[in-house]
């Protein structure tokens, strides 16, 4: 047993790094760095890059298209690629269609929609959620009618993340009313340039453009953009509940947060000493240290355990939750750093529209939204209640 | 022992409760701190008429000898709508100030114009360096003839866009971070050398970064003696975290009815998932943070005019930790519960959430006044 990397692994890192280091636009690596919302082009760009290289799926294996790192390249990739300024992907595609297309895709759709989203030449959404069925997804009533070869869709769909920057919806939507609620749901491929779709943005309270409401009127979808038969989406979705893998990324993300953390407890000052050597506020930063190190370890095991094929399985659920707790916990440190600059705002800032000079520390003004912004990390993608639900059930047996 | 509001005080709550109940709706809010200046005249005016600007201060200087439950009363109602007028800013940290450390002179000629709504004051208190140390004064007030000449800049100063006087304190003497050498001038907005960059803060309200560039002020300028300023302002932030910790529990009240009241109607999985006891639990942790809050948000308002200074330090710093613990408890869980709503801007849960998190960001956060109140027990 050892957590160690090969000097081979390390060498792949610093590969990884380098290839970000000089292919990250300056423009969108300045905007990441300084928290400001990316335009839909700016999303683009960079996930273009990416999948230019080969490297948009790390998660994928060479028979399916992917580079085929190993686990620990995948677990390095990430982190080369967060360490080094980038910004957050919209991964619907490679973490979710993409595996749920190789796994019950016909060869006419791993054909037409794989290489895209290899490529990010095609973005993708989630489009699961709906104002009635959120935590209770079985619910969902957005509707889809046989009319031909084609499905005509009917409803809305809510809280979709990044459906402003994509292309494409991967969608559960309701085909049959009689059966069982889980019985009734069909997994379809929503063009969002049908006529039709209406997207329309909902600002967060962090001041941002992150997601979005749909409108469906009489949409129609070809039959050949159905996953697998009609009444499969729950099951689709079920398979997908055990390779979530994303939570690794943010194992990533919450390094690369606590060096941005470091770097403003070295500025600010107490006392006219810096906050770095504020005893107080030391041992927060020790605290969430070591809660970090404690999700990397399991985050690592997670992923050797899934190296050697055995399923995930409801333990994704404790990466989830302490993931995102170690996440939104920086966020906060990070506010409460900046003390009475934590509460300047004016939202040209965050959108990258502002005419006005900054008034604090220019590191300072996205730590209140991305703090505000943080909160929903324990909401999104499955609360953290149902979380522990699931663990209750699942790891319990409760 | 009386923790009762007196028929007065009672008054008083109905007439601040109607007055949001009428006038600070979340659109009507929403609407008001979206304008330029983020709040309004006509609101202001209203507020002299009912007696609230005048409310705290003396009678013998044009005030009505409101203590501070009066206070308390007032921004506890304020918080229950997020009231953005800058009643603290003018009132409470400007009017503070010159009670506790103006002269008798200084008291007589402003604070009858402040009861009038016809001056607005601003508090410069932090800086750039200083966090929450109120001590940590670097702006400077030399002596010039009879003169001062005050440089320097003050951060973050609530309610200095559209303050026609600010009160800052600058250093006549002593190091860095001495409290003595301290000293407190009064400044006209307009006064040559004088500039403001305002700006909105998180939570909708209005502050700004006042810039001290060589201005000159005459002796009567002065607050109090030389170089002694600094208890004076002490005690003005005392007292105005107790008001604050007032309109965090009217925040927190608002915000606990909001939630109750989504959890008792929004259904999943075929029942409100107020049904779900690990919620019930939750809720009843957000109902007695409240309570606890709101009891210290009164045991301020009694004790923060103690004679001693030292209790009156316990109160404020006992008080403003508990502030801390309970909003930020109250405003993450109400996001939380909400769920995806909650993260909206079009839903009032947030802004409350906003405000409760800003008003921990303002005179000292918990672990600052953790520390106060361990060292003053
Ligand atoms: C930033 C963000 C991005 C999102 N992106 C997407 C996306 O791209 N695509 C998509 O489809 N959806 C997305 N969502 C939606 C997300 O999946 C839902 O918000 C989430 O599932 C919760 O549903 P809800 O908002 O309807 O809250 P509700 O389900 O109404 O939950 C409200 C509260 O009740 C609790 N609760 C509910 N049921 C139970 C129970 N049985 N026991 C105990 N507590 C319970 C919840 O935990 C929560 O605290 C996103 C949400 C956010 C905040
Ligand atoms: C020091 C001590 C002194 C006591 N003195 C007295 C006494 O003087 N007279 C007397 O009559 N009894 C007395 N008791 C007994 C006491 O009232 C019971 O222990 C108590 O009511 C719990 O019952 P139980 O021990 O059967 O545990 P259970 O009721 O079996 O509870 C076990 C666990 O399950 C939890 N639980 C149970 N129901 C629920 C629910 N609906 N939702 C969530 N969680 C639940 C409990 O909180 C507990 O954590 C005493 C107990 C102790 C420990």
């Amino acid at each position: 047993m050892h957590m160690n990397f090969s000097a081979d692994e390390l060498a792949f890192e610093q590969k990884v790094a380098a290839f970000v280091s000089e292919n990250l636009p300056a423009d969108i690596k300045d905007k990441v760095d300084r928290g400001i919302e990316l335009t839909r082009e700016e999303v683009r760009r960079w996930m273009e890059i990416l999948g230019q290289k080969g490297w948009a799926a790390t998660n994928w294996d060479k028979k399916d298209g992917g580079p085929g790192f190993t686990i620990a390249e995948k677990f390095l990739a990430e982190d080369a690629i967060f360490m080094n300024g980038a910004p957050k992907m919209v991964h619907f595609g490679t973490r979710m269609v993409g595996p749920v297309l190789l796994a019950f895709g016909t060869d006419a759709q791993k054909a037409k929609y794989v290489p895209k989203i290899l490529t990010s030449e095609e973005v993708w959404c989630q489009g699961y959620s709906e104002p009635q069925a959120g935590s209770d997804l079985a619910q969902l009533q957005c509707s889809a009618e046989l009319d031909g070869d084609e499905y005509v869709v009917n409803g809305t769909k809510i809280w979709t993340t990044s459906a402003h920057c994509a292309d494409r919806m991967f969608a559960l939507v309701r085909t049959s009313k009689e059966a069982r609620k889980q019985e009734g749901i069909t997994c379809l491929l929503i063009d969002l340039k049908a006529p039709g779709v209406e997207i329309r943005p909902i600002i967060t309270l962090d001041g941002k453009h992150v997601f979005n409401q749909e409108f469906f009127d009489n949409v129609r979808v070809p039959v050949s953009d159905r996953i697998g038969e009609e009444g499969d989406g729950w099951k689709i979705a079920k398979f997908l509940l055990g390779h979530e893998r994303s939570n690794a990324t943010y194992v990533s993300m919450n390094k690369r947060n606590l060096r941005k953390l470091k770097e403003i407890m070295a500025d600010q000052r107490a006392d006219g000493e810096r906050l770095a050597d504020d005893p107080g506020f030391v041992r927060k930063l020790a605290d969430l240290e070591q809660d970090m190190l404690a999700t990397t370890t399991m985050a690592m095991r997670q992923l050797a355990a899934a190296s050697a094929d055995k399923p995930v399985g409801a333990e994704a659920s404790i990466m989830k939750l302490r993931v995102m707790d170690a996440y939104k916990q920086c966020h906060e440190l990070m506010m409460e750093a900046g003390a009475y600059y934590a509460q300047p705002f004016e939202r040209g800032h965050i959108r990258g529209e502002a005419n006005t000079e900054w008034v604090g520390p220019d590191y300072l003004y996205r730590m209140s939204p991305d703090y505000f912004e943080s909160r929903a990390m324990s909401i999104a993608g499955g609360s953290h209640e149902i979380q522990k639900d699931i663990l209750a059930k699942r790891a319990l047996g409760l | 022992m009386d923790f009762e509001l007196s028929e007065d005080q009672v008054l008083l709550q109905e007439s601040v409760t109607r007055f949001v109940a009428d006038n600070y709706s979340f659109e009507q809010r929403r609407k008001l701190v979206d304008t330029d200046q983020g709040y309004s005249d006509k609101q202001w005016s209203q507020f002299a008429e009912l007696g609230w600007l005048g409310m705290p201060f003396a009678e013998d200087v044009g005030g009505y000898g409101g203590t501070p439950v009066e206070t308390m009363v007032v921004l506890e109602e304020f918080g229950k709508g997020l009231v953005a007028e800058p009643y603290i800013s003018t009132i409470v940290l400007g009017g503070g100030a010159l009670v506790h450390g103006g002269t008798a002179a200084q008291q007589q000629e402003l604070i009858p114009q402040v009861a009038e709504g016809n001056l607005k004051l601003a508090l410069g208190f932090a800086e750039r360096q200083s966090r929450y140390n109120l001590a940590d004064v670097q702006t400077k007030a030399e002596k010039s003839g009879v003169d001062y000449v005050l440089s320097g800049m003050k951060s973050v100063v609530f309610g200095a866009p559209t303050a026609n006087k600010f009160i800052v304190s600058a250093r006549t003497g002593g190091a860095a971070r001495d409290e003595g050498g301290i000293s407190l001038f009064l400044v006209d907005a307009d006064a040559s050398g004088v500039s403001v960059r305002g700006y909105p803060t998180v939570d909708g309200m209005r502050a700004g970064e006042v810039t001290l560039d060589g201005v000159k002020v005459g002796a009567d300028a002065l607050m109090g003696a030389e170089g002694e300023g600094f208890g004076a302002l002490e005690t003005t932030i005392d007292y105005a975290i107790a008001a604050t910790a007032a309109e965090a529990v009217g925040a927190m009240s608002a915000l606990n009815d909001m939630t109750l009241e989504y959890i008792k109607t929004r259904e999943q999985f075929g029942q409100p998932i107020g049904k779900f006891q690990v919620l019930q639990h939750r809720m009843v942790d957000m109902f007695i943070a409240h309570e606890e809050a709101k009891s210290m948000a009164m045991m301020a308002a009694m004790r923060i005019d103690d004679e001693d200074p030292n209790e009156r330090r316990k109160a404020a710093s006992a008080t403003k930790v508990q502030i801390a613990k309970s909003a930020r408890f109250v405003g993450q869980q109400a996001i939380q519960l909400h769920g995806g709503i909650g993260m909206t801007d079009e839903y009032a849960a947030g802004h409350y959430f906003k405000r409760l998190t800003m008003i921990d960001r303002s005179y000292g956060d918990g672990d600052y006044h953790l520390a106060r109140f361990g060292a003053v027990s």
